[in-house]
This record gives structure tokens, C-alpha cells and sequence, in this order.
């Protein structure tokens, strides 16, 4: 449940933001995940909510925008899709991709009031 | 509140549904449900009012980014120094304590080795590891399910690991969150013991993924197992190509050798990066005297 580290992190950063913006309240926050990141949308709606309590976010709405996983297949030298960790290229069946874009986590945007 | 658009702020409904509410701006928005096309402008008109009482803020910042500035503190403190730090992770029980006691037991006269245990609770741990002779602190994590970077650079303050020596991180035995969170180490050493199953690196694909060696433990049981250790290989090789492996029994000492010129061929290559960058800032900082002594001269003999 390493989740509510990082809803712990994103709290954090909202914190920050406010000091530089001035912004009191947070009605909504937009996350950038992606599909290789090890992060479980699910688990991270349910500790966002516990983490923003008592905050100036209590009650935000989250956008998880879900960045699409991709890979390097060496012997195909392009670019494929990876939905996940373990996964064959689509056209010629290697397994040793190697995973090179969906590994963000990112706080991209927050609307404030 | 208005339960087809949502207006709340002092409105009016009438028996046709239309409505007006007052803006803090002091205009009046007035739209009926009934008349789509009203209704789409209308809404225009809303937006554009509820934009004026909040706003977008755009910041493109990493999670991570908190815990990873710590990290590379750490991993700067350890590249100083010339201390080998490695980060041993694993589900509870595969024996990353034992494992521990044994080679700290055959290396603790030649190399300075440290020792940060991390659990949920107790210090048992680093009991065990000061009675077999390093130093150690006990971390206890609470209801966090990992280490982080700051946690471990507040237990290095505690420690301070000498120069040339091996720092073990024990993390929390858990196969899943340890491997998101860098700790500033040279390499994540996962152990796996046979009593687990053969299919647990496609299981946790994250940490045998990040990790640079896999100890396959508790191999003095294997006789009494049914557990294929061709498919272990396999599996984690599928996962990451590049993991190397090395099969040991911490109770026997079986592999112990390999697993400790493993440990003594890492901390040499620490130390030679080590000396090379120290050769490399010597060579810098002979290049700028020379430069500095130059234009020295070259302002003397103007002066003249």
C-alpha cells in the first residue's frame, strides 16, 4: 500500500504549490500515472481521499489521466506498445522489451479556488 | 442547487423550469431547461463565471521527486566515501536476517560493515545483527510498508558509516512497495527462498525487476522440495534479462563463497569510482592552475 506514500507526496506538493500560488482551496487535482508505474488507480482514489482530510483538498475531486505503457523491442528496433512489465512484442513475439515511456507519476495540474 | 446544471448561488425556478441566479460578479444568469439551445449559451455564460472564482494551476511535478533528492544525497554520501550501499529486499521470512548474520559474521574483521533494519515494529533485528558483530539501527516504519530515502539519511546521521566499508539495508519484507522508493543505494539485492514458489518473480515483476542480484536462499531444503530452480532462473530472466543469480543457503553456508566475492568485487568497483572521479577533480583542478597562472602572467606583462 505504497499508495498513501504517495498520496502523502501529492498532499505535499498541493501544500507547496499553495505557498506560491496563494490559493486556499483545491477543488480538483490531476494526476499523471503510468501503466508501468506500479501504481494501482483504485488503491490511489482510496488513499487520496484519507490523505487529503483535514487539508485544504479535503473533499478534491482526482483525475487520473493513465499514461499508455511503451517499449523498445530490440529486435524489431521500434517502438510498441507495453501494457504491462511482462510483455511480448506485438509483432514479433520477443519478451525482453525494454520498457521506455508509462513510468511517470506526476501531479500535472490542480484547480484551485 | 440546480440538480440538471448545478447553479447554486440564489437562484430562482419557476414552473417552467427556467431559473436566474446572481453571480458574486452581480450579473444575473437566467436559463430555462426546456429550450436546449438557451440552455447550451446559458451554460457558456456559467462556465465562464464559475472560471472567475477558481482556476487552473499547471505544475507537471513528480511524486517521487521528494523522496528521489533524498535518494541522491544519499547515494552522493556513499559514492564519498567509497561505501558500498545495497538495498536488500524480499517477502517477510525469506531469511535477509540470517543471510546478514552469516556474512557479517565472515567479513566483519576485514571490511567495516553497517547495518539499517527496517521493520513495521520492534528492534529485534538489529539486535541480532549487533550481537553478530556491526554496527546497526533499528527503523521502525509503523504503518508505512517500505523505507524512504529520508529515513535512511536520518539513520546514516546516526550510523555514519565508515569510508570503504559495506552498508546493508535490510528493507521491510515486501515484494511490492520497497521498489518504487530508491534509498540512494548501488544496487537492490533481492533474495527469494525456495520454500516461496517458482513463479514469484513474474508475480512481483517490479522488484525483480529493479533488483541487480537475486539470492536464491534456503537452498539447503531443496531436496525435500518440490521446486523447479530452472524455472526460478527462467522466470526471473523473463522479467529482467540482466539479473544475476547466485544460489546460497545462509543456514548451511552453501554459496556463501560467491555471495562474498560478490559483496568484495562491488565495493573494489565503489572504490575505484571512487578514485577515478578524486583523479579526475586532481586533474581538473591542475588544469584551472595552470589556467589561473596563465592569465596571471598575461597581466603581468601588461602591466609592464
Amino acid at each position: 500500500m505504497h499508495e498513501m506514500s504517495l498520496a502523502e507526496g501529492v498532499l505535499q506538493i498541493i501544500e507547496e504549490t499553495a505557498e506560491v500560488e496563494g490559493f486556499q482551496a483545491v477543488r480538483k487535482v490531476t494526476l499523471e500515472i503510468g501503466q508501468l508505474a506500479a501504481v494501482e488507480p483504485e488503491a490511489m482514489r482510496f488513499c487520496f481521499d484519507a490523505a487529503m482530510r483535514g487539508s485544504l483538498a479535503e473533499g478534491a475531486e482526482l483525475e487520473i489521466v493513465e499514461v499508455p505503457g511503451s517499449g523498445w523491442c530490440v529486435e524489431c528496433a521500434t517502438t510498441v506498445p507495453m501494457p504491462e512489465i511482462i510483455a511480448a512484442c506485438p509483432y514479433c513475439g520477443n519478451c525482453q522489451l525494454q520498457a521506455t515511456g508509462g513510468m511517470e507519476m506526476k501531479v500535472t495540474s490542480l484547480e484551485v479556488e | 442547487m440546480c440538480t440538471t446544471c448545478g447553479c447554486q448561488s440564489g437562484e430562482i425556478h419557476n414552473d417552467n423550469d427556467e431559473h436566474e441566479h446572481v453571480g458574486p460578479d452581480g450579473l444575473v444568469y437566467r436559463h430555462t431547461h426546456h429550450s436546449p439551445h438557451g440552455h447550451a449559451r446559458d451554460h457558456e455564460q456559467h462556465r465562464k463565471h464559475a472560471h472567475e472564482s477558481t482556476r487552473l494551476v499547471q505544475i507537471e511535478r513528480d511524486i517521487l521527486a521528494k523522496n528521489n533528492a533524498f535518494a541522491a544525497a544519499n547515494r552522493q554520501r556513499f559514492e564519498q566515501d567509497g561505501v558500498l550501499a545495497l538495498n536488500l529486499v524480499s517477502s517477510p521470512g525469506s531469511g535477509k536476517t540470517a543471510l546478514l548474520v552469516r556474512t557479517i559474521a565472515a567479513l566483519h574483521d576485514k571490511t567495516p560493515l553497517a547495518v539499517i533494519e527496517g521493520d513495521q515494529q520492534t528492534s529485534l533485528d538489529a539486535e541480532r545483527i549487533r550481537s553478530a558483530g556491526a554496527q546497526a539501527v533499528q527503523i521502525n516504519t509503523g504503518k508505512s510498508c517500505h523505507l524512504d530515502a529520508q529515513r535512511v539519511q536520518e539513520a546514516l546521521g546516526e550510523l555514519n558509516p565508515l569510508p570503504e566499508s559495506i552498508m546493508f539495508i535490510e528493507n521491510v519484507g515486501n515484494l511490492v512497495c520497497p521498489a518504487a522508493f530508491d534509498l540512494g543505494e548501488a544496487a537492490k539485492v533481492v533474495i527469494l527462498s525456495v520454500t516461496e514458489g517458482e513463479d514469484k518473480p513474474l508475480k512481483y515483476p517490479d522488484m525483480f525487476r529493479a533488483a541487480r542480484l537475486m539470492l536464491l536462499n534456503k537452498c539447503d531444503l531443496l531436496p525435500h522440495l518440490q521446486f523447479d530452480v530452472q524455472q526460478v532462473l527462467g522466470n526471473a530472466r523473463r522479467v529482467n534479462p540482466a539479473i544475476e543469480v547466485l544460489q546460497i543457503s545462509a543456514t548451511t553456508g552453501e554459496g556463501m563463497a560467491a555471495w562474498l566475492d560478490w559483496l568484495r568485487r562491488e565495493l573494489t568497483a565503489v572504490l575505484a569510482k571512487r578514485n577515478e572521479s578524486i583523479a579526475a577533480l586532481k586533474r581538473r583542478v591542475a588544469e584551472l592552475e595552470a589556467q589561473l597562472e596563465t592569465q596571471l602572467r598575461a597581466q603581468q606583462t601588461a602591466a609592464e
